[in-house]
């Protein structure tokens, strides 16, 4: 089941719905491509042959009951689940055109090119300026002072955090509060310069008004990156992407542009899940 | 989508909102009915009732729009559920267009009651009106059933609705024209004409949202259109008459 998701929609609802002209990319690039991925964990399968595009320098929603594997497909893009013990990943993966999994690839250089922000603000028990610094540092991004102080600056300020904490930037990045606990994990992220953020439920642990800056910030730093966010909230992923894609039992039932996954989805399934009927 | 949402109380707000857009058709429809029988019998009581009957109509609205707004903001609709907010809202406001419409027909009617018939222009009019009533109580059920393909064919309806429209237009000029001391008759009747014109109008809307509402996309070809008397004219001096088509 191939869901090209910048194109499987056009056939489909004709012109009808009003799409704004930046969700049909009918020249999209596709940033990550995968094809038949199945994951297990032991012998329990948890993906089942997914084929899905991630447009480049757009915000693709995954959404879907709890267990239905979006997370782990999530975790699959920077190979998070090599980490798992018993996790098995099959079928092909391409960052770019180029797969993932082959001989040679560096694993923590991927980890630089697809970051990760998670369900909870985990930043490091250093400094505001380390948890920053600490990824340049390490990929040897920054040569001396002055050159790791202008990414963590601009890091920052990308994150939207700088005016908050430019004053304190030697506390500890867990004396702030949770919503910019959770800027300074983007920080983090983007002081290694990505280019896909993958994001997992960035803002379950948040309040209405974090929530929305996080928010205002994924729709800003869609434009120089491409960003795949897990999320529970309907409303988010209806606000915050361009492509959403439904995931159930370890398939992707549906994908397409946001606006028609949520007023006119075509499944029965993706129809129950976005307006909350028994399935 | 027949199955029942998690939260129980959501279906009991769309199934509210279904409930007054059927009062609120019902009573257009009913308002209609008297309206035009008031026309044809020259009742000067029925259609004073008729007009006097618009206010409960504007109430319906106001109470519809309020329901949809909660909707809205509480339980934020997605897909279908979205749709049959949006469907509702939009129906309630034409059926309160429908109702201004009616009120006016209704009005127009005591003034016409003070003034001599004219020729057989009720009996074309109460003929338009019987297409318009069909529509609205297609339309309606159409909206109750939720059935794509009927709100398709009240669509279809209307260029005969818009063809009635033009003839009545013309038959009306030609009455004025052969005895000035009708003119005052003939225009109650042009705009009681122009009103079920566009009632037909406000009912092929509420067929488009129906669409809408079922099939998630508005229905694609542009419906037939087939109201000419915004080009029409008659002279008199050399006694022909011409349809002007720039």
């Amino acid at each position: 089941m191939a869901m090209a998701m910048t194109t499987a929609f056009e056939g489909a609802l004709g012109q009808d719905l009003a799409v704004p002209a930046a969700t049909v990319q009918t020249v999209a690039t596709t940033k990550i491509a995968t094809r038949d991925l199945c994951v297990a964990y032991g012998d329990k399968p948890a993906l089942l042959g997914i084929d899905l595009d991630i447009p480049a320098h757009r915000v693709t929603a995954l959404i879907g009951p709890s267990g239905c594997g979006k997370s782990t497909f999530l975790r699959c893009l920077n190979r998070m689940n090599d980490l798992i013990e018993g996790c098995r990943v099959a079928g092909r993966i391409t960052l770019d055109g180029d797969d993932i999994h082959a001989r040679g690839v560096d694993v923590v250089a991927l980890r630089a090119r697809v970051g990760m922000v998670f369900q909870k603000p985990n930043p490091f028990p250093k400094s505001i300026y380390d948890n920053v610094a600490y990824g340049p540092r390490i990929h040897g991004l920054a040569r001396g002072r002055d050159e790791t102080d202008a990414i963590v600056h601009a890091s920052l300020e990308r994150a939207g955090l700088l005016d908050e904490v430019s004053d304190r930037l030697g506390a500890p990045g867990t004396s702030l509060s949770g919503g910019q606990q959770q800027r300074l994990c983007i920080a983090r992220a983007i002081a290694v310069a990505p280019e896909v953020i993958l994001m997992d439920e960035p803002c379950s642990a948040l309040d209405p008004i974090a929530t929305a800056r996080i928010e205002g910030l994924i729709d800003e730093l869609s434009r120089d990156y491409t960003i795949v966010i897990v999320t529970h909230s309907m409303q988010q992923a209806a606000r915050v992407s361009q492509t959403t894609a439904f995931f159930h039992l370890g398939e992707v039932v549906e994908a397409g542009p946001t606006e028609a996954i949520f007023t006119a989805p075509v499944d029965e399934r993706t129809r129950a899940y976005v307006t909350g009927r028994i399935g | 989508m027949d199955s029942e949402h998690i939260v129980r109380a959501y279906d009991r707000d769309l199934e509210r909102l279904d409930n007054l857009i059927a009062e609120m058709g019902g009573r257009a429809e009913t308002m209609l009915a008297d309206a035009v029988a008031a026309l044809v019998r020259r009742d000067t009581d029925k259609a004073a009732r008729t007009a006097a009957a618009d206010r409960r109509i504007d109430a319906l609205e106001a109470e519809i729009d309020a329901l949809a707004m909660r909707v809205l903001a509480l339980r934020q609709p997605m897909a279908e559920d979205l749709r049959v907010v949006i469907a509702g809202l939009k129906t309630a406001g034409d059926l309160e267009r429908i109702g201004d419409y009616i009120r006016n027909m209704a009005n127009r009617t005591v003034a016409l009651s003070r003034t001599r018939s004219v020729g057989g222009a009720a009996q074309t009019i109460a003929r338009m009106a019987a297409i318009v009533q069909t529509m609205l109580k297609n339309v309606l059920d159409a909206y109750a059933a939720r059935d794509a393909d009927k709100a398709d064919d009240v669509r279809s309806r209307d260029a005969d609705v818009d063809q009635l429209h033009t003839s009545l237009f013309r038959e009306l000029l030609t009455y004025m024209m052969e005895d000035p001391r009708q003119i005052t008759a003939c225009t109650h009747l042009l705009f009681i004409a122009k009103n079920l014109e566009r009632i037909g109008d406000h009912v092929t809307n509420i067929a488009e949202y129906v669409h809408l509402m079922v099939r998630g996309a508005k229905p694609e070809e542009g419906r037939p259109k087939g109201d000419r008397s915004s080009f029409t004219v008659i002279e008199s001096e050399d006694g022909g008459d011409r349809e002007d088509q720039s």
